[in-house]
């Protein structure tokens, strides 16, 4: 069956310095695949190739078996692939529904238009409200997203990604920068999320990732290690050693 | 053929002597924005400041030419010292339009004191008599000024490479271009850093607006008028580089002076639209390493 | 929090019909400073049309007069060397040229960004000037075009010596103006231009035509400041050097900072105190005018940086506050 998203040999310098090694990858539709890894293993390049954001110095990006490697981000989105950040990249200025309400237009394609007012796009508005009720979001809908805790602007940044009704979900590092006390929040959110809906989390959180990942990547130095389930990842010795061998080192 | 070839070296000769004085102004400026990121568009504030010193200094007190000189730059420089303490300090993390905005503002109020208390003529450049007059080079006679401003303003130059290049300070000031939180975090106290770097920057302006004042007349305007050539010098030659600006410099001082002379009814039309091609052709300048 | 989105009413408040009320009383009241009010609302207009691309989409330019300045020009232009003189077929005239120089100039710098495109929107700017200033044969050079005749409105409202046509004509032309930035501004565009302004990665990132989109307000804010251009040479019946270059276009940004950046009425607000302000200070003491303007811009960014609607804003806020 033909992945969701898909990349062959994938690679990406920076002159002398190499980021990126032959990175195949592959992810299945309704996965929940982690991509975990030391620091400067090279996990965010990766995804901003996916993404669109950086271009690959070879190697190709496949979505649905098309390639995809040549396009920008917004051509990307439009196929289908959204994302989150690492650090909240939100409008703080903006009140919670208008974060969401953004994507979701754009996706109808309304989002150009400019001769009705935004507030009579019916259609619109009530997808990102349902959006927000579904992240538990509802009551701050009129509130500007900056003055929101920053465990639930967390959870706008995934409702944001969610409103681009995308096949592949990117979440960079999901749950970071989280009080413990909000994150429980976010991994029932996780939880609850769409089941056709193939999901890539990128994070550190050893938790976090084998509570919810059904097969995991370890990439280290920009190349897959290995990958498997959850139970032959915790199993594998050279992922020990990665993990741990780079404190006796230190 | 003679005449054109004698026209040709004096418009070589013309054009390089502006150019260096563009240089002079100007690098400050280039090493600012690349260092501080701020965009400082009254940068030209201090060039006009050192052209008023040495104008005022050796017309109405007398003064003589090294003196006055010499004081253009240091007053210059004190005087931005303050300006950055006060000011230009508390903007550094505000967005572009701010610091657009404020260096406008502080535009208008240098034009207006200017103004205010210099009259809006052109102030007369009282030469000494050792600089006037002819010198006599490879068998032609050049104004001896424009002679004493290019091998100043090499020497002033080359001193600044050197510098940039070889002491401890020229170190930490390509080290917090190039990754700033990373020399901050290797213990440069960027803070004193940006401060001595300003004044420097700023009292090279006010020195090449001296050692200018008869090519770039010193008049309340000054700012406005030449704002956009030492932003041309900067955005062509790339932020924070020592060597771009000087090869823009060079080009527009050169590239100007033949316009002037050859198609005077153009004006600088050509220096614009070959910015424009350039910038867009290379954004970040010719040798600049960030937009 | 900015107004405009997808929880933003867009219907008229009756707050918002009281500067036109202010405007028409004015006609009647206050005759002999019609001039003035012209001038007024030709930089209303002038203002909007920047806050369109500044305020809201977030792009810093200093060359927006290249724009006011070609639609003066070629309103001029048409007149005085063509014999073109319909006031609305100059508006026309002015609204075309300046839309194409802005989609040529928009296409093209706004795929930079920071310092270089700061410097292409100056350099653009320097162009225009340089070629009215050097092209004297059609542009009058720096005395500026004479001889512009413009045609009664309709046929039947002749450009009269106290201005009163005049003035009528801007109030009407700035309403058009108003309008149309309004309704920019409220639709789903207008959210995507203040989305682009706040956080430009993240819209990429949601699939947004960027580029596209700024490109369309970049044009349509220069055929706003074209128009407003050439209602200033119809006014006038004059057009000089002085509509092109740094000093309009650094001008009109003062303006919109003592109003208030990114708010519609900032860009009302903003050229009325000024040049009221101007009327009755520069006269006596210009020098001490531009020290002031130049004051009050540094302490606006520092102290006050959303403008005088901001500070009111303050206030509004400070009463509300529970006791």
């Amino acid at each position: 069956m033909t992945p969701v998203l898909e990349t062959r040999g994938l690679c990406k310098s920076f002159g002398a310095l190499t980021v990126a090694e032959n990175i195949d990858f592959r992810l299945e539709a309704g996965a929940r695949h982690a991509l975990i890894g030391p620091n400067g293993a090279g996990k965010t390049t990766f995804v901003n190739m996916l993404t669109g954001r950086l271009a690959p110095s070879a190697g190709r990006v496949l979505l649905g078996g098309e390639d995809i490697t040549r396009l920008g981000q917004a051509a990307r989105v439009k196929r289908g692939i959204g994302r989150t950040f690492q650090i909240n990249t939100l409008f703080r200025n903006m009140s919670v529904l208008d974060n969401v309400a953004l994507g979701v237009a754009e996706r109808h394609g309304t989002g150009g238009r400019l001769w009705q007012p935004a507030m009579v796009h019916e259609r619109v508005r009530k997808e990102a409200h349902d959006l927000l009720v579904m992240l538990g979001l509802e009551d701050d809908a009129g509130r500007r997203a900056g003055d929101l805790p920053y465990g639930k602007q967390r959870l706008v940044e995934i409702a944001i990604a969610l409103g681009l009704k995308p096949r592949v979900l990117l979440l960079d590092e999901p749950a970071a920068g989280v009080p413990s006390i909000e994150s429980e929040r976010i991994l029932g959110a996780l939880d609850a999320l769409p089941g056709d809906i193939a999901i890539l989390i990128i994070d550190h959180d050893m938790d976090l990732v084998f509570r919810f990942a059904q097969r995991i990547s370890v990439l280290v130095q920009g190349e897959v290690l290995v990958e498997g389930t959850p139970a032959e990842i915790a199993g594998n010795r050279r992922v020990h050693e990665v993990y741990l061998g780079e404190q006796r080192h230190a | 053929m003679e005449a054109f070839l004698s026209s040709l070296v004096s418009i070589a000769f013309h054009g390089v002597a502006y150019g260096m004085i563009l240089y002079v102004i100007s690098v400050g400026l280039s090493v600012t924005m690349g260092l501080m990121r701020f965009v400082n568009l009254a940068h030209g504030v201090f060039a006009m400041a050192g052209g008023y010193i040495l104008t005022a200094g050796l017309s109405r007190f007398g003064l003589s030419f090294p003196v006055a000189l010499t004081l253009a730059f240091f007053l210059v420089a004190a005087g931005s010292i303050v300006l950055e303490r006060l000011l230009y300090a508390r903007l550094y993390s505000a967005d572009e339009l701010e610091q657009v905005l404020f260096t406008i503002g502080l535009i208008f109020i240098a034009v207006a004191v200017a103004q205010i208390v210099f009259g809006t003529l052109q102030q007369p450049v009282v030469l000494p008599d050792y600089i006037k007059g002819q010198f006599p080079l490879f068998g032609r006679d050049f104004p001896a000024y424009r002679v004493f401003l290019i091998a100043f303003s090499t020497a002033m130059i080359a001193a600044l490479w050197f510098g940039v290049e070889r002491t401890r300070w020229g170190a930490m000031v390509r080290a917090a271009v190039d990754n700033r939180a990373m020399a901050q975090s290797i213990g440069i106290n960027t803070r004193r850093l940006f401060t001595l770097t300003f004044a420097l920057g700023s009292g090279l302006a006010g020195l090449g607006g001296a050692l200018g004042a008869e090519i770039i007349a010193i008049q309340p305007t000054y700012p406005f008028e030449h704002l956009v050539y030492f932003l041309i010098v900067v955005s062509i030659g790339g932020l924070g580089s020592l060597r771009g600006p000087f090869i823009a410099a060079l080009l527009i001082g050169v590239t100007d002076t033949a316009c002037k002379y050859w198609v005077p009814q153009f004006g600088a039309f050509f220096i614009y639209v070959a910015t424009i091609g350039l910038l867009l052709w290379r954004p970040a300048g010719l040798f600049g390493r960030r937009v | 929090m900015q107004a405009v989105g997808y929880g933003a009413d867009p219907r008229i408040r009756w707050t918002e019909w009281l500067p036109w009320l202010a405007a028409i009383a004015v006609f009647f009241l206050l005759p002999e400073y019609l001039p003035l009010g012209a001038r007024i609302l030709v930089f209303i207009l002038f203002a909007l049309s920047l806050d369109l691309v500044l305020g809201y989409a977030g792009v810093i330019t200093l060359g927006h007069s290249a724009f006011f300045g070609l639609g003066a020009y070629v309103a001029g232009i048409l007149s005085a060397k063509f014999g073109i003189t319909d006031p609305l077929l100059l508006l026309a005239a002015a609204a075309l040229a300046a839309g194409v120089l802005g989609i040529a100039t928009g296409a093209v710098i706004l795929r930079t960004h920071g310092l270089t495109q700061l410097m292409l929107t100056l350099a653009i700017a320097a162009v225009c000037f340089e070629i009215a200033n050097r092209a004297t044969p059609i542009t009058g050079g720096a005395d500026g075009l004479h001889g512009i005749r413009i045609d009664p409105i309709f046929g039947a409202f002749r450009f009269d010596l106290f201005g009163r046509t005049a003035y009528v004509y801007c109030l009407i032309m700035l309403f058009c103006g108003w309008w149309l930035v309004r309704r920019i501004i409220y639709s789903p565009f207008g959210a995507a231009l203040t989305g682009i302004r706040e956080n430009e990665v993240r819209m990429h990132a949601i699939g947004v035509p960027v580029y596209r989109r700024l490109v369309i307000a970049y044009t349509v804010s220069a055929m706003l400041a074209g128009v407003a251009g050439a209602l200033l040479t119809q006014t006038n019946q004059f057009v000089g050097l002085n509509v092109l270059g740094f000093e309009p276009s650094g001008e009109l940004l003062v303006m919109l900072i003592l109003g208030g950046v990114g708010r519609l009425y900032g860009a009302v607000v903003g050229p009325l105190v000024y040049l009221i302000a101007q009327d009755q200070l520069a006269r006596q003491f210009p020098e001490y005018w531009y020290l002031g303007i130049g004051l009050i811009l540094v302490l606006v960014v520092m102290f006050a940086r959303g403008g005088i609607l901001g500070i009111i804003d303050g206030l509004i806020a400070r009463f509300r506050r529970p006791a």
